[in-house]
């Protein structure tokens, strides 16, 4: 990098940033200016405009439009080829079996083990320490993520020395070295696992939270009618954590269903690794097939629907209450 | 407090807010409670914790060793292999050799992608969640309940028409931009930003919109009695007020924006002139996947500013990510 591209990315986002700022005092101008009849109406416009436009053209079109695409064929004609592509060959079959596995994995595995943990350091000393550890995955990116598990997963050829973790044990225990992200269904497990490293922090942030919540009295009253510790956390701490919980599968599930980076850094999909999101990326940028990675990406707006229309169920509810 | 649903999560009340930092008051429960656990509970916890962190460890470990060690031997021998160097983060950083990493452009990139692509959001995200919250209107409920539907859309529902909108609205000015100023290049940060900023609006209406509508009615309309203007009351009352609010949803766009691959995937480009550490990190997986001593280092590189920002500023890190992780 030179010292003259340094000066131009500095002097991007010197302008972007003047340039917003510009476009929000013009704003703010035109609100002044409005007639004395419907002031409000009109100040309303301008607060709500930018964002609405930006929405319509960036999120709810694009939308509706790649729906069309995914229903037109490479001459552009109107057809389900894309559609019969994706539940007839088996690779594309593989990417949608994958996906559910992954949804059935990841958010289970994870909240159980972020909710074991979250019982078992709750109140010890040094909880906090202990929560850190667990949830900084979740600050860190993906890919990162990935280079960091790819590490764990490296082989080398026997009779070298492993510098894989995995390897390691595998051959410290008298095995043979594996390639782990080559052995079809095992790497697949092996990717998910990566996930479940990610989401059990935020799982044990949220559950912890909501076993703080339950009141104490409730626990002191099953002690005293001389219940084991398995007992009150099935009989006391779980119902009383039951909409968290809820909340905490469905968002895993959502962001499951939507994983991406992982499979790119890893694997890019190789060896019957591939998942909807990342397929549709292949399809779509790199094979130049829009149609049908837009029908996977419709695909994979179905899957979240209706987790979706539960989440705005609930908003719903919470208004009414208000 | 039993339910920690998303939607409540930004207008938290204190007790929710501390969750993360309860335990350390040892109270007179914590000490009846502390009897309970067992050992082995204690013992199982310690061995997720320590599962949990190895794998980064090891990572770091490694980017400080020399690349013919990290290539033949485990890092956990460093005490029988011994040996510390800087080169891996030298060269990843700054060696200008064609065939190194070149990650410090990438690196500046990733700042100048992640710091407009924040304030852009948030500054339309707050005056749009004021007029929701505050300015009323046929239909306010359902638009507003539309928006919240929105942000859980998948990004890959827009991808394909916006690059083709903006391939078409956006490269005639960015062109005739490097033609005027020929320091900035024909491709630069502008589609991110404006793809960062469509994406993050949902969200960060929803969110801000929680917390605005929470702020008294008296406040506001004493301020409309006394003449104020809409224009004013945002920006003299609303965005002060909601300053707690606006930092926890800035830290996670920020974060969202760093660690993010597929949107830079798709409209950056991919050159050193836009791409950031994420993409470029990724593309080395993909075509040096076995040169670890560069890996380690480079993955740190982008792992540093996530890290400071987690253990500097955990409280609002935590109220963030909580309530955004469905984002995507």
């Amino acid at each position: 990098m030179t010292t003259a591209d340094l000066t131009g990315k500095i002097l991007q986002v010197v302008m972007g940033l003047v340039i917003f700022a510009a476009i929000i005092g013009i704003l703010v101008l035109l609100m002044g200016r409005g007639p004395k009849k419907g002031r409000d109406y009109w100040q309303l416009t301008w607060f709500l405009l930018p964002a609405i436009l930006l929405l319509a053209v960036g999120l709810i079109w694009p939308a509706v439009r790649t729906t069309g695409l995914a229903f037109l064929d490479n001459s552009g004609n109107v057809s389900f080829d894309n559609f019969v592509w994706m539940f007839t060959q088996p690779s594309a079959i593989r990417t949608l079996i994958n996906t559910v596995i992954w949804v059935l994995f990841v958010p289970t595995i994870s909240t159980a083990l972020g909710l074991a943990y979250a019982v078992w350091i709750d109140k010890s000393r040094g909880e906090r320490f202990y929560k850190a550890l667990v949830f900084m995955p979740m600050a860190i990116s993906f890919v990162g993520a990935g280079i960091i598990w790819r590490f764990v997963y490296e082989y080398r050829s026997a009779g070298r020395d492993q510098i894989g973790l995995l390897n390691a044990m595998v051959v410290g225990l008298g095995g043979d070295p594996v390639q782990w992200l080559q052995t079809d269904p095992l790497n697949t497990f092996l990717l998910i696992v990566v996930m479940i490293w990610i989401q059990t922090g935020f799982a044990m942030v949220v559950l912890s939270a909501a076993i703080k919540g339950i009141p104490t009295e409730q626990i002191e009253a099953a002690q005293l009618d001389g219940t084991n510790a398995w007992q009150r956390f099935l009989n006391v701490t779980v119902p009383g954590i039951r909409s968290s919980l809820v909340v905490v599968l469905t968002t895993i599930s959502i962001a499951t269903l939507k994983v991406f980076d992982i499979v790119r850094t890893m694997t890019a999909g190789n060896f019957n690794t591939s998942v909807v999101a990342n397929e549709m990326y292949t399809q779509a940028f790199r094979a130049s097939e829009v149609g049908r990675g837009s029908a996977l990406a419709l695909i994979l707006f179905v899957m979240v629907l209706p987790i979706v229309i539960y989440n705005v169920n609930v908003l719903r509810k919470q208004r009414e209450i208000r | 407090m039993s339910s920690v649903a998303p939607v409540d999560l930004p207008i938290d009340d204190e007790r929710k807010e501390d969750a993360f930092e309860e335990a350390a008051e040892g109270t007179r429960t914590a000490r009846a409670k502390r009897r309970l656990t067992s050992r082995w509970a204690t013992l199982a916890a310690l061995i997720i914790a320590v599962l949990w962190t190895i794998p980064t460890f090891g990572l770091f470990v490694s980017s400080f060793r020399p690349a013919e060690l990290i290539q033949t031997t485990g890092w956990w021998t460093i005490f029988q292999n011994p040996g510390f160097t800087l080169d891996n983060y030298q060269d990843v950083l700054f060696s200008p050799s064609m065939s190194s990493p070149q990650l410090g452009a990438y690196f500046v990139n990733s700042l100048a992608i992640a710091i407009p692509a924040t304030i852009f959001p948030l500054v339309l995200a707050s005056m749009a969640a004021y007029a929701f919250a505050w300015i009323k209107f046929p239909g306010a409920n359902t638009l507003f309940i539309f928006v919240f539907a929105l942000q859980i859309v998948p990004l890959q529902m827009a991808l394909v028409p916006l690059l083709q909108t903006f391939s078409f609205w956006l490269r005639p000015g960015q062109a005739w931009l490097h033609d005027v100023i020929p320091i900035i290049p024909e491709q630069n940060y502008l589609p991110v930003w404006i793809a960062h900023t469509i994406f993050a609006l949902p969200l960060a209406i929803f969110l801000l919109h929680n917390f605005i509508s929470e702020i008294p009615r008296d406040v506001i309309e004493a301020s409309r009695v006394d003449g104020a203007s809409h224009a004013q009351i945002f920006f003299r009352i609303i965005l002060p007020l909601a300053t707690p609010a606006i930092a926890s949803f800035a830290i996670f766009q920020f974060l969202w924006v760093w660690n993010d691959l597929l949107v830079a995937l798709i409209f950056s480009g991919g050159t050193q002139d836009v791409a950031p550490l994420t993409q470029r990190l990724a593309e080395m997986v993909g075509s040096r996947g076995q040169d670890w001593q560069r890996l380690t280092a480079g993955a740190f590189v982008s792992l540093v500013v996530p890290l400071v920002v987690f253990f500097s500023l955990q409280r609002f890190f935590v109220r963030g990510l909580l309530a955004g992780s469905t984002k995507g």
